[in-house]
């Protein structure tokens, strides 16, 4: 299995490995981020996928291996290094502040100011109208961006989320199960921007339980399994069944497809 | 391929108003408007007793009544920045008396102009600040007990010190110190409008209300403390310096410490080591009155400071209508329920998450 040259490396991870206390949460995991392609990781809930993409965007130091930046090694003490290295991240719990309007979230750790010296300020208005532009870009209508994210519906802060980092992520968009609160229309949206970033030569990771999301829009796909790569597969030498059956963990699925089959009586 | 359906994105034909846009009316917005409560408060506070005083409605009562609120208010905006930021300073209030203490006794005791004891004042507070916010983020313990301890340390300092150096338990004999009149100016001279004598400290209160509104609400820094308090996990992933804007929010309150101390301290000309000691939770009743939610991330300047003017009005309204003054503490218990009430329903509301 080897996976073409697509384009420039813009993230590489060489035998990363990470721990929480005693648990072993990543070890010996390998991949590249290449610019104009789509990595996806695919995996069991508590494979290490959320754990791998913090890694990559700055929240967690690897306990062991490299990280590497344009062919250079990298340190990303923080998630803000990673934003100016132009790498932005949706968490799987979306980091938005609840009790804080839309737009000031939109904009947080970004805000865009006006006005000089002790001056300088906050600019509002032009926050409010980017956000509105985004999020209408994207099919979601908000009410009042001045409205506490708090109240706006999971799907709609998913989509805020993932809004905010597409406005934001020139070069490395990371999107951690983006899609799991989304309606049919707005999933569409959100793999449609995904493959917009892929052309505009943003380097995706996208990590997905649903294959039909997964297949159509990745270019390599990365499985891990309890902390351990199970294989990276460039598209052409994997079908959508197989990676399926990869990620549901293989023979389990056709164990459990017996399983829920009607007795026949 | 993938189930994409087709016209899904940004085609501005297909954007309408949003029928549900009247689901949010003008009420709904007030009511998340973290002063409203105090406002509503401090006009009931004022009314209740104007209509019965006299006195308390003329304006040598309205002076009288502004001095006790413009102190406490300086305190209670800091405090109230500090809270939505997330956290608690149980030492702000006896900061105030070693800031004070420090300008008395550097001034006197080691017979410096008065401006170097100010400016030597204003260095302790901003070290007791990035003390205490260094230690809070540092060990991630909870600001509460973090201040508890300064604040036990600082009471025991302010003691034991002012006695070692002086003899007694009070630094006097300021105003004979070099730089005192204009010292006195810009901490405690008094001015006449319309027939009441006003205390400085009050234009001080509005100026310093005035900036940390706008430093709250208009700038990049006041959205780093709404994030900070709101979700600290949230708001670092998404690149707020999250340490940073905590530390530099104690220091912003150590050094409101400093500024009410050194009033406190030119004022009087001579400052008792207990200054200061128990004032912390008066500040943070202020600080709730006005809207501030105890577990951060909500909250409002100008309602603390609102909180701070129902206290000033309480404290002498009561003795105005000849009542006993224990009442006082009975009436402030009974507006913090209140506030925490309706802070609460607020919470609900704006939280009102629909996973
Ligand atoms: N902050 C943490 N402290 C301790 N253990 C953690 C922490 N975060 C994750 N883990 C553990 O690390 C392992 C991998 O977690 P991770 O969140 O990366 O899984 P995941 O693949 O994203 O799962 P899911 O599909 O449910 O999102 C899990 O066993 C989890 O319990
Ligand atoms: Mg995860």
């Amino acid at each position: 299995m080897t996976i073409p040259d697509a384009g420039e490396p813009l993230l590489e991870l060489r035998d990363v490995g990470k721990d929480y206390g005693s648990v072993i949460a990543l070890d010996g995991i390998s991949t590249t981020v290449r610019a104009g392609e789509v990595t996806c990781v695919l995996g069991d809930n508590g494979a290490g996928k959320s754990t791998l993409i913090k890694i990559l965007s700055g929240v967690h130091r690897a306990d062991r291996g490299r990280l590497l930046l344009d062919g250079r090694p990298a340190d990303f003490g923080s998630p803000r290094e990673a934003l100016d290295a132009g790498i932005a991240t949706v968490y799987q719990d979306l980091a938005m502040i609840p009790l804080m309007a839309i737009w000031r979230n939109f904009f947080l750790g970004a805000e865009p100011t006006r006005g000089w010296g002790p001056f300088r300020r906050f600019d509002a208005a032009r926050a409010k109208d980017v956000t509105r532009r985004e999020l209408s870009a994207m099919g979601i209508d908000i009410r009042d961006p001045d409205q506490p994210v708090g109240t706006l519906s999971g799907g709609e802060r998913q989509s805020v989320a993932i809004a905010r980092a597409v406005h934001f992520g020139a070069r490395v968009l990371i999107l951690d199960e983006p899609t799991s609160a989304l309606g049919v229309k707005q999933a569409g949206v959100v793999l449609r921007y995904v493959a917009q970033a892929r052309d505009r030569g943003v380097g995706v990771v996208l990590i997905t339980h649903n294959p039909h999301h997964a297949y159509p829009v990745g270019d390599r796909f990365l499985v891990l399994n309890r902390g351990r790569s199970l294989g990276e597969f460039a598209k052409a030498d994997v079908s959508r069944d197989e990676l399926t059956r990869l990620m549901a963990g293989g023979a389990e699925l056709d164990q459990l497809a017996h399983e829920l089959e009607r007795p026949s009586t | 391929m993938a189930p994409v359906p087709a016209g899904a994105a940004g085609d501005p034909s297909t954007r309408r108003a949003d029928e549900r846009l009247s689901a949010v009316g003008p009420l709904r917005r007030l009511l998340v408007k973290p002063e409203l409560g105090a406002l509503v408060g401090a006009v009931a506070v004022f009314t209740f007793f104007a209509v019965q005083s006299e006195v308390f409605r003329s304006a040598r009562g309205i002076a009288n009544w502004l001095d006790p609120a413009s102190t406490l208010g300086i305190m209670a905006v800091a405090v109230a920045l500090l809270m939505i930021g997330g956290h608690f300073d149980l030492s702000a209030g006896v900061m105030t008396g070693t800031t004070a203490l420090t300008v008395a006794i550097v001034a006197v005791e080691f017979e410096q102009n008065i401006w170097v004891a100010i400016g030597v004042s204003l260095v302790v507070a901003l070290l007791l600040g990035f003390f205490n916010g260094w230690l809070v983020t540092r060990t991630g313990l909870p600001s509460f007990i973090i201040t508890l301890g300064t604040f036990l340390m600082l009471q025991g300092l302010n003691l034991g010190l002012t006695k070692l150096l002086t003899g007694t338990v009070t630094a006097t004999g300021l105003a004979s110190v070099p730089g005192y009149a204009s010292a006195e100016w810009v901490f405690a001279s008094r001015m006449t409008i319309l027939g009441a004598e006003v205390r400085v400290a009050v234009l001080w209160w509005v100026l310093f209300t005035a900036v940390a509104s706008w430093v709250l609400l208009r700038t990049r820094f006041g959205n780093w403390v709404f994030a900070t308090g709101g979700d600290e996990v949230a708001a670092r992933n998404v690149g707020v310096p999250a340490r940073r804007t905590a530390i530099a929010l104690f220091m912003t309150t150590s050094t409101a410490a400093w500024f009410v101390g050194t009033t406190l301290a030119v004022r009087l000309t001579s400052v008792q080591a207990n200054t200061g000691t128990g004032q912390e939770l008066i500040y943070i009743v202020a600080a709730v009155i006005g809207g501030c939610l105890l577990t951060g991330g909500f909250g409002s300047a100008i309602g603390a400071s609102l909180g701070a003017l129902i206290f000033g009005m309480t404290q002498l309204g009561i003795p105005y209508l000849r009542w006993d003054a224990d009442w006082f503490y009975f009436f402030l218990g009974a507006m913090l329920l209140l506030a925490v009430l309706a802070n609460r329903l607020v919470r609900r509301y704006a939280e009102a998450a629909r996973r």
